[in-house]
């Protein structure tokens, strides 16, 4: 086993492993206030869709980013006007909404399939540009994989450190009490809603723009329902989903890992360990309700008379 | 006690507050002053309208007529944002805090000029300004879910004193205190005192009131009965004022008693329950009810009794103690069991605790015992006979139910008398009767009364849990009085009389007397 | 005479029944319009796939039959959510149910494959059950005793099913020339079909379901205490029902059904277990559950219904150079109609 296969795995897993921890940093978000979004896979799919699509059309993947990103947050937008202002159940209109990206993802990328972009540029790390070319070019990363974990500082600062993200969790635990505090349990809601849309469209641009530089049906291949697990793995925290996201998409890399080196786990039984460390922390956490989800997560909030 | 200040007028001031739900009269133009710097209890059984009452000034309820008057101007109050607005703060019974959150978040929450960018270092400076000042310690860091109810209820004093509250309204906040915290509130109330805040005490606890006041106001069924200046008050007034009641013709229906020799059909030995967060836990209760014969329970409303009837249903288990039905020891066995052995409970609350709100009277009625109605082993229910069952007991008793109408649609009168009529349906050996006439009208309540005195008459076992000192007088062959979780009395009806019960009710006199 | 006219009409049109089916029939218009604008926008032209879409389905013998073959499992996925949905859980996994159901199907078809059918396709029936059942026994224990909420732990075990389908056949069921997919089942193996169509036995064993389940819930025992539960699961427990059993149970029986979903595919439809043979299958059912209001009739007619959208779906895909996947877009157009009206659909949780 050679230290470049364990270097290529490595860099295989950050890179997918940074579109996971955006996603996933959206997903807090949206739960934290407390709706779940099943709708996620199809939310990914539309915005990737539509990045790689616009970047294909600009030329410029900076634009596609950005308008992944807007895609998502109008994608949650939807599950946000369902949710919210006709208080529709929460998992009938996720899974209203993934249905609706799968078939619009599918309308938008078609016309792409095949396409060549122009990727985000990609810039060394932290000067190993003195290396071969070889290890250069694995631990090349483009500048959303740089801003990664500072994202999920910059997440983990709104929801902790400042009064919308005091807000958010309020409404996210107790929308009676969020009210009674003289806030608006429902515009904060779709502000949620619109952050974590902003950042799953994030993850999804990265995916399609960044790392796998193209377009197909399906794509994002359940990374909407690993997020989900994901999010109750790290417990509602967004520092916490940063080694989530790692373990999780290292999870793919450490089966080529072991395969190089002679053990044989079948790729599928690893590919459940996310879903089974997920469990367990639900059974061991979860017993204790206070230390777990928020409080009104799922809940349809009926308003104030 | 310091003076209050006589020539000041009321910070507060309530005038010909009504209020009606449904067919209650909760408020019935009540005036009540609230003066700066002064402790003022709202004393009552329950039902009285305190809390009622304080809910309209915070913002809850609207009153249906009566105003509301701030420095003798009048002001609306229509939701709790008007009430902080206008300074008012409300603790409740069932705390309005986030759990999951910590001390410090659960108050920056509702801090009126909270920073967009939170500054925890300030935000601690600021609480322990008042926390220091008033003896309001609390652990900062600390979830609320980790605190206990005392700490938890510091917590929402301070939230209230920093968003800059000027009167505090507590309701019943003792209920669920040790005596060194309920020591320690008030060191607290005494000091908001102090310094002008003006303070409202909800409570139906005798000796706290006198204690702690300074100006005590007692309702009763809606009306202010009276209002005094603690100095002149004296046990014995207040008792008077709170549960004085036109004594009518009471027919004390004593029925037969048996021997004590027979067996029990209720036996609570050593009883204790361990409640969570705000419930009360139920220490060293000793019960026993013989066939033929009806055992009342009185007390306030919190003290125990919604923890007794579960531990007798089975709802509840004992961490201590033995429960024996006709000697059985059936002790922590699930609610099946009971009720094989013959055991009935007619709730308080008909429509949340005992019905499907969506099914039938007739499916209702069927559901304590499917194994009875159910045929060819399950796959058919048999309809005629509940129906059969259904009308031998409506004769029986005198009521007349409509089978099919949904339960959700009827009034709590009708809801109440289909639950008698089920749980009376098939002989039951003992009865748990709880509230069983709270919000009724006139005749729903007699004929109530009536069927568990033919209950009695068969044979059965009644333990009937009442806030109405009438009924469990007239009703009951022996009367305990529940107290904080024990039974602090016990007497036969005509060996006491409502002033001494109201006495134990509200603490005042503490004998523990062991049943038996 | 006309008499009795105006009074039929008066019921008619006043009845619940009638005021229900004008409101659905709305929705599906509002849904179709929609569609038809973004068909528009890229170029196709709405008015020929709609009627395309009709020809293929309706139009034919073939066409209609076909349309059933798609709807045979959702009627078991529907009835996997509406079931445990009557004693107030939520059964979101009907997925990862149905493909182990199909796995212990698959099983047996492979172990047992010198029977008879008659021995073969009951084995295998029970084994899809077991399967499914096995899969919701877990999320059931966990929320009977209070510890997890079983949306998350069904969700969670969807994600793990499909897996482990992949590691059963990449490992030791897979045909000498695929690895997707296991070798084609006996004929034994395999739900026979009626009259040259696709259309399998698995619908008579759905229908027969579906009526087995009004049936229970209308007339017996269990059936009322379901409803209790449901209703009002604080005053069941009062009442003596024993509330933990029934939760766990009602979830196995769930998941049974979805199970028998699974094995219906594998052993009626495609006569193989092929990697990722769910589309959604299982989500499908909880929303045609969720729109039907958990009733058996209302599961038929949706469950046709989506099944007239998705194999139109096909035709679209052939005649105007339409993704498949873009049929989902209509459907999600339905469904977000029905949900932005909450106040059409009673007070019937999913």
């Amino acid at each position: 086993m050679s230290p470049l296969a364990i270097l290529g795995v490595l860099s295989s897993a950050i890179f997918s492993g940074v579109s996971l921890l955006y996603i996933t940093l959206g997903e807090v978000v949206d739960e934290r206030s407390g709706i779940v979004n099943l709708g996620l896979e199809g939310v990914l799919l539309v915005s990737a869709s539509s990045g790689f699509a616009v970047t294909v059309i600009t030329g410029n993947p900076i634009m596609g980013v950005l308008s992944a990103m807007l895609i998502g947050g109008l994608m949650n937008m939807i599950l946000g006007y369902l949710v919210i202002h006709r208080k529709a159940n929460q998992l009938a209109s996720g899974l209203a909404l993934m249905f609706f990206g799968f078939g619009l993802s599918a309308l938008i990328g078609k016309s792409f399939v095949g396409a060549k972009i122009t990727s985000l540029p990609r810039i060394p790390f932290l000067g190993l540009s003195g290396l071969p070319k070889l290890y250069t070019s694995l631990f090349s990363f483009d500048i959303l994989i740089y801003l990664s974990i500072p994202t999920a500082f910059l997440i983990w600062w709104l929801l902790f450190r400042t009064r919308w993200g005091l807000g958010v969790r309020a409404a996210g635990e107790n929308a009676d009490t969020t009210f009674a505090s003289g806030r608006d349990p429902r515009l904060i809601r779709y502000q949620a809603l619109f952050v974590g849309g902003l950042l799953a469209g994030l993850g999804a641009a990265h995916l399609s723009i960044a790392y796998t530089m193209n377009w197909t049906e399906y794509m994002t291949a359940g990374r909407g329902f690993i997020a989900i697990a994901l999010v109750i793995f790290s417990r509602w925290h967004p520092l916490r989903a940063i080694v989530g996201a790692l373990l999780f998409s290292g999870a793919v890399a450490f089966q080529l890992l072991l395969q190089s080196s002679g053990v044989h786990i079948s790729p599928f039984l690893l590919d459940t360990l996310p879903y089974v460390l997920t469990l367990l922390v639900l059974i061991i956490w979860g017993g204790n309700r206070k230390h777990s989800a928020p409080a009104s997560l799922g809940r349809v909030y009926q308003g104030s008379e | 006690m310091p003076n209050p200040l006589e020539n000041q007028p009321p910070i507060i001031a309530l005038r010909g507050i009504t209020k009606t739900f449904s067919t209650v009269l909760a408020n019935d133009h009540v005036d009540l002053d609230i003066f700066n710097a002064e402790v003022h209890a709202l004393l009552g059984e329950n039902g009285a309208g305190k809390s009622t009452l304080m809910k309209i000034l915070f913002g809850f309820y609207r009153s249906d007529a009566g105003e509301i008057l701030l420095n003798g101007n009048p002001i609306t109050v229509h939701s709790p944002r008007d009430a902080r607005t206008a300074r008012i703060g409300m603790v409740f019974q069932d705390l309005n805090l986030i759990p999951a959150f910590t001390v410090a978040e659960n108050i920056a929450l509702f801090l009126p000029d909270l920073k967009a960018i939170m500054n925890p270092k300030e935000i601690d400076q600021r609480i322990n300004e008042i926390s220091r000042h008033y003896g309001l310690e609390v652990n900062h860091q600390a979830l609320v879910s980790q605190l206990s109810i005392g700490e938890q209820q510091k917590v929402e004093i301070l939230k209230l004193l920093l968003s800059d509250a000027r009167l505090l309204i507590l309701d019943e906040p003792t209920r669920v205190l040790a005596p060194h915290e309920v020591k320690a509130l008030f060191n607290v109330l005494d000091n908001l005192r102090k310094d002008g805040y003006a303070i409202v005490l909800i409570t139906h606890k005798m000796k706290e009131v006198l204690e702690c006041a300074d100006r005590i106001t007692v309702l009763r069924r809606g009306k202010v009965a009276g209002s005094l200046l603690c100095e002149d008050a004296t046990e014995e007034k207040l008792v008077t004022l709170m549960f004085e009641k036109e004594l009518s013709e009471l027919k004390i229906n004593q029925g037969t008693t048996h021997e004590s020799t027979s067996m029990p059909v209720l036996e609570l030995r050593g009883v204790e329950t361990h409640a969570e967060g705000a419930g009360i836990s139920l220490l060293g209760i000793d019960l026993k009810i013989l066939p033929g014969e009806i055992v009342g329970v009185a007390g306030v409303s919190g003290n125990g009794q919604r923890e007794l009837c579960d531990v007798v249903l089975g709802m509840e288990t004992c961490i201590k103690g033995m429960k024996l039905l006709h000697g059985q020891d059936l002790t922590n066995l699930p609610v099946q069991a009971m009720r094989r052995n013959g055991v009935s409970f007619i709730p308080e609350n008909p429509l949340m605790m005992a019905s499907v709100p969506f099914m039938t009277v007739l499916e209702n009625m069927a559901l304590t015992d499917t194994g009875r109605y159910a045929r060819r082993g399950g796959f058919s229910m048999d309809w005629a006979a509940v129906k059969a069952d259904i009308d031998k007991t409506v004769q029986r008793l005198g009521f007349t139910l409509n089978l099919y109408t949904i339960a959700k649609s009827l009034s709590g009168g009708n809801l109440q008398r289909m639950v008698i009529v089920r749980e009376m349906t098939h002989d039951p050996r003992l009865i748990i009767a709880s509230y069983l006439t709270r919000g009724l009208d006139v005749q729903s309540t007699i004929a109530a009364r009536q069927a568990l005195v033919q209950a009695r008459e068969g044979g059965a076992g009644v333990l009937l849990i009442s806030e109405d000192l009438e009924e469990l007088l007239t009703l009951s062959n022996r009367l305990l009085v529940l107290y904080e979780g024990r039974f602090v009395g016990e007497f036969k009806p005509s060996e006491t009389d409502i002033y001494e019960l109201g006495h134990l009710m509200t603490g005042s006199k503490v004998e523990h007397v062991s049943n038996g | 005479m006309s008499q009795m006219v105006k009074s039929l009409s008066r019921t008619t049109f006043s009845s619940p029944w009638f005021n229900t089916f004008i409101r659905y029939l709305l929705v599906t218009l509002l849904a179709l319009f929609l569609f038809g604008i973004i068909l528009l926008i890229t170029g196709k032209d709405p008015i020929q796939s709609y009627k395309d879409i009709l020809t293929s389905t309706l139009g034919s013998a073939y066409g209609f039959s076909e349309v059933l073959v798609a709807m045979i499992p959702m009627l078991f996925t529907a009835l996997a959510v509406a079931l445990p949905s009557r004693v107030g859980l939520i059964n979101v996994g009907g997925e990862g149910q149905l493909y182990i159901g199909a796995a212990f199907a698959t099983w047996g078809a492979l172990t047992f494959q010198n029977q008879p059918a008659w021995i073969l396709l009951p084995v295998m029936v029970l084994l899809g059950m077991l399967g499914g059942a096995l899969w919701a026994f877990i999320p059931g224990y966990l929320k009977a005793i209070g510890l997890v909420n079983e949306t998350i732990t069904t969700l969670l075990f969807n994600s793990i099913a499909p897996k482990i389908v992949g590691f059963l056949i990449f490992g030791y069921w897979h045909s000498a020339m695929d690895t997707v997919k296991t070798a084609n089942f006996v004929p034994a193996a395999r739900l026979p079909a009626f009259f040259g169509t696709r259309v399998h036995l698995g619908l008579v064993i759905g229908l027969a379901l579906l009526i087995l389940f009004w049936f229970i819930m209308k007339y017996t025992r269990w059936g009322l205490e379901m409803r209790a539960i449901g209703g009002n699961s604080q005053a069941a427990r009062r009442n003596g029902l024993p509330v933990k059993r029934y939760l766990i149970v009602v979830m196995c029986i769930g998941g049974a059904i979805a199970g028998l979903a699974g094995m219906a595919q594998v052993s009626g439809f495609y006569g193989v277990l092929l990697l990722n043979f769910s589309m959604g299958l299982g989500f499908m059912g909880f929303l045609i559950c969720w729109l039907a209001g958990g009733e058996p009739i209302g599961i038929l007619l949706m469950s046709f219904v989506v099944a007239v959208i998705t194999t139109g779906g096909n035709m679209l895909q052939l005649t105007r150079d339409l993704p498949y996947a873009a049929i989902n877009i209509l459907l999600a157009l339905t469904l977000f109609a029905v949900l932005a009206r909450p106040n059409f659909f009673g007070g019937k949780k999913a």
